[in-house]
């Protein structure tokens, strides 16, 4: 029987603060087996948990893309006992980390389609994961018109700034950079909350799917936005969060309803959220 | 002190009628012998539901902590104690109760009937008039004891069975208890040397599952986050380890030294029927003899360990 | 399928017996209650019990269990990775377990056990137990087994049930595990006599069983209108929040999962505690967030799951076998009956 509490061995291969007030940092794993990279097989919108022994695991988005080999990227925030401790460790110590767990974006569901991403904050994870892999190029024609609209609160709080301004450059994908506010005179991109830049950037729920990542108070202003545009509730495709420790469904604790967030979920269209109990 | 029912009713109902208070805390009947269970309302038509007798063993002081309405609430001895503390301890606003008195004579021990039906099953105990005696009924038997022999451990010690603060009361104070030696079971730990304490202290909480029942119904037991619960740092282990789980209980005994009122709900709500009593016993007896201390006795007065005077008890200071 | 026969006079004997094939398990007396323990030298069975305090879960999944170890030390080559920690799964026999904490067994294993994740912990010592039941004559008031999916005589999740005649207990084989015990445990076959008296005890028995606990139109009610519903600050303003009801039910599973460091001997374990939705911290967010955050949204969960939710899900009846302990241990008094009733009624 396989043991689907043990973690896969790894070492932390980068470390790349992400943010200015350093409370973010992107670790880049590498297996210290090689075939355990091949059982390790993800999909966007998948999490894992990161393990490190004697202090605990942590249930972490996946923000590498599978289309990226020979590692698996998670871009992680200072918040408590495990994450401050992960935050001190160096390239090269090992840990673990268990998965993939949980669903995935609706990727079958989504070929054919316009798609819409919404990411705000530090949820924008699993978005880059999303996005990477629809620009690779064999995916790339599978998808129709691909908008992202990713706001921080401020310049400095943007993940992945190099690849945003590269993806702004782009013509096979229209991407909207936006901080909730800035005094740098300098900045190109947008200025405004993340819902009100939806509002006037999505222009129409045409065959389309929408991802939206974020704070709850992001997502709440941002439904009746995209459903006021037409997009139907099936349509509308979010990623929840909540305490988590054995990521299987087992422990019990993750539960909305008979759903359990680690293993039913995270990814739940809202059309599924608004026959659940609001547990969250 | 079934006898008490009608005019704790009699009173409940003028409160909420008159909008002295929002809400009237108290017991509604059991639906399993020797249980009461603790009841809230706020519609004076709900009065017929509370009860009282001497299963109410509970500490109604528990519900008091974070509300904000007016609330009319019964209070023992022990209880308005506790109350007290609550106050000196800014739990509560004094303003905000209104304190029902009920002079106690004691709660009856559902161990101690347990085992004196031989633990056979229970269906039906009744409280005779007069509340000298109850019976006991179970499947083809029925026995009557003497409430007085039945007494919970620290009923039986009680010398503070008549509410200390209170604005309205439901019978006449009863007489208190005289010649108590309220200690011989501490001063029985105390005179063990070291490794038979040891061993003591772990056959006692042996059967410890840390359900926190104990710690629960404490109303001492306040902190938004408790000890055990904290993680940056982790103080104590979350297992059943033996170590763990006396230092679990040392603590919390500790937390409550000096305020303690004996009330005697953690021992009676664990459900593997630890004597929790013999932790927080050893330091109120410490209050006692140290600082001539007895908790919730006087809204004017704050704890030994709260203040500092200069004639406090130095001897530890060698 | 056999059936056998042993005389109560020989029967501790039989037990001792069945050391050398099992790691026996019977109820013993421990001051005022009965709780399951190993059958050690020393160990006084005692079969004189309606049922135990704690119910037999911990006998298969035990409070406390080690995960896996871990070694702290960089000079070790298996520094920081997790290693199995070594188990006994030698054959266990549950010996008079009541009929209500063997089925819990089937309810558990669901969660235990599913096409997507086999927890091997569980499932390895699940698989080595035989589970040797005892019907009971004398179910309590507060028992509500016969309408919460099992009986005093059921027999789902059992290896052997035993019929206590008075003198004897009848025991008849279910499993090919059962037959393997009632082998190894020796035994005459019973005779028809015998068989006769323990038919008629669980007719008897199973007769006067009382209406018990209402839950036959949760199914088709909706999660949400119950989990609206107006009266859970009044079910559970009593709540204590401790975690007597979870811990004593069979049926409960949930659990946390903790690292402990030596430091000094530079190893650790990762350890799996039983846990209880009823704790504020069973569902505190790192950011500070708690989703259940007061006591009603608690309690509304620990009823919901078990008397909802579980029926969503598997649509194989109640999370609850009807052993009464919630109902006689809540130190306050709140009655899962009293509540099902409230939500089976419920119209939203």
């Amino acid at each position: 029987m396989d043991n689907p509490y043990l973690p896969y061995p790894v070492r932390i291969d980068k470390i790349v603060i992400e943010t200015e007030d350093r409370n973010l940092k992107t670790f880049r794993f590498v297996f210290l087996n090689p075939e355990d990279e091949q059982k390790f097989a993800y999909t966007p919108g998948q999490f894992a948990e990161l393990s490190i022994a004697g202090q605990g695991e942590i249930p972490i988005g996946i923000a590498s893309s599978p289309t990226e080999k020979g590692f698996v990227a998670f871009t992680v925030n200072k918040a408590g006992k495990v994450t401050t401790h992960l935050h001190n460790m160096k390239e090269g110590d090992v840990m673990g980390i268990r998965g993939p767990l949980g669903n995935w974006y609706p990727w079958e569901r989504m070929e054919g389609k316009n798609v819409v991403i919404v990411g705000a904050g530090f949820a924008f994870t699993t978005l880059r994961s999303s996005i990477v892999y629809m620009l690779e190029p064999e995916n790339r024609p599978k998808f129709k018109d691909i908008t992202v609209v990713y706001g921080s609160r401020n310049p400095g709080m943007l993940l992945y700034k190099d690849e945003l301004v590269e993806w702004e450059k782009r013509d096979d994908m229209e991407m909207h950079i936006t901080v909730d506010g800035t005094d740098d005179p300098d900045w190109k991109y947008n200025v405004g909350f993340v819902p009100a830049i939806t509002e006037e950037k999505i222009k129409s729920a045409d065959n389309a799917i929408a991802i939206v990542c974020g704070p709850p108070i992001v997502i709440r202003l941002t439904q009746p936005i995209l459903l006021n545009l037409g997009f139907d509730p099936e349509n509308i495709i979010l990623s929840l969060e909540n305490r988590m420790k054995c990521g299987i469904g087992m422990c019990g604790r993750c539960n909305i309803g008979e759903k359990f967030v680690c293993k039913d979920g995270p990814v739940f269209s809202l059309a599924q959220l608004q026959q659940m109990p609001q547990d969250y | 002190m079934i006898e008490y029912t009608e005019k704790i009713r009699e009173i409940a109902k003028k409160l909420l009628e008159e909008g002295t208070v929002d809400v009237f805390i108290g017991y509604k009947k059991g639906s399993v012998p020797m249980m009461n269970e603790p009841v809230l309302i706020s519609d004076p038509a709900d009065v017929d539901k509370l009860h009282w007798d001497s299963n109410c063993g509970l500490n109604l002081c528990n519900y008091l902590t974070g509300r904000k309405d007016r609330i009319g609430i019964l209070a023992t001895g022990c209880n308005s104690r506790n109350i007290v503390t609550h106050v000196i301890e800014n739990q509560i606003p004094r303003e905000n109760l209104h304190i029902v008195g009920v002079p106690c004579t004691g709660v009856i021990s559902h161990r101690a009937v347990k085992r004196a039906v031989k633990n056979r099953e229970i269906t039906e105990v009744v409280e005779n008039p007069g509340g000298e005696t109850f019976s006991v009924k179970g499947p083809g038997y029925e026995e009557t004891f003497n409430k007085a022999e039945f007494l919970q451990l620290n009923c039986a010690v009680c010398t503070h069975r008549n509410p200390v603060e209170f604005d309205s009361i439901v019978a006449e104070k009863v007489p208190e208890q005289e010649n108590v030696e309220a200690y011989k079971d501490v001063e029985k730990i105390e005179s063990m040397p070291p490794g038979e304490r040891q061993a003591f202290f772990r056959r006692t909480i042996s059967n410890c599952i840390r359900c926190y029942a104990c710690r629960n119904a404490c109303p001492l037991c306040y902190c938004p986050t408790c000890f055990v619960d904290e993680s940056k740092p982790q103080w104590v282990g979350k297992s059943i380890d033996p170590v763990d789980t006396m230092t679990f209980h040392f603590l919390r005994a500790y937390h409550c030294a000096g305020r303690c009122t004996d009330c005697g709900a953690c021992e009676r709500v664990c459900p593997v029927g630890i004597p929790v009593r013999q932790f927080t016993k050893k330091l109120n007896k410490d209050a006692l003899e140290l600082f001539e201390w007895e908790a919730g006795l006087d809204l004017e007065k704050r704890p030994p360990l709260d203040v500092y005077k200069v004639d406090d008890y130095n001897d530890f200071v060698k | 399928m056999s059936t056998k026969i042993f005389p109560k006079d020989k029967w501790v004997e039989v037990l001792e017996g069945l050391k050398d094939s099992y790691k026996v398990v019977v109820p013993v007396k421990e001051g005022d209650y009965f709780n399951f323990r190993p059958l050690e030298n020393g160990t006084r069975p005692n079969f004189d019990f309606q049922n135990t305090r704690l119910s037999a879960k911990s006998a298969i999944y035990p409070q406390s269990e080690r995960m896996f170890e871990y070694s702290l030390d960089s000079g070790d080559s298996d520094a920081f990775q997790m290693k199995e920690a070594e188990k006994d799964y030698s054959p266990q026999a549950i010996v008079g377990i009541r009929p209500c904490d063997a089925y819990a067994f089937q309810l558990v294993r669901r969660n235990f056990d599913n096409p997507d994740y086999q927890d091997p912990w569980w499932v390895k010592k699940f698989e080595t137990t035989t589970f040797v039941g005892l019907g009971c004559n004398d179910p309590c008031a507060t028992c509500f087994c016969s309408s919460a999916g099992c009986g005093p005589f059921d027999r789902k999740g059992l290896d052997v049930l035993l019929h206590d005649i008075g003198d004897a207990y009848v025991a008849k084989g279910l499993t090919e595990k059962g037959e393997e015990f009632l082998q190894k445990a020796g035994g005459k076959d019973a005779g028809k006599e015998d068989i006769k008296k323990a038919e008629a005890l669980t007719r008897d028995v199973v007769k006067k069983m009382g209406p018990g606990i209402s839950a036959d139109k949760l199914k088709d009610k909706k999660a949400t209108d119950l989990y609206e519903a107006p009266f859970w600050e009044e079910v559970a303003f009593a709540c204590i929040n401790c975690g007597t009801c979870t811990y004593l039910c069979p049926t409960c599973w949930c659990f946390d999962i903790q690292d402990e460091v030596q430091r000094l001997d530079q190893k650790g374990d990762r350890l799996r505690n039983w846990d209880s939705c009823m704790f504020p911290l069973f569902t505190l967010h790192a950011s500070g967030h708690n989703p259940r955050s007061k006591k009603h949204e608690r309690v509304r969960q620990r009823f919901m799951h078990k008397l909802k939710y579980y029926i969503d899900k598997y649509d194989q009846g109640i999370q609850c076998v009807g052993c009464g302990r919630c109902v006689q241990f809540c130190p306050v008094n709140i009655d899962i009956r009293q509540v099902a009733e409230k939500m089976n009624s419920y119209e939203g």
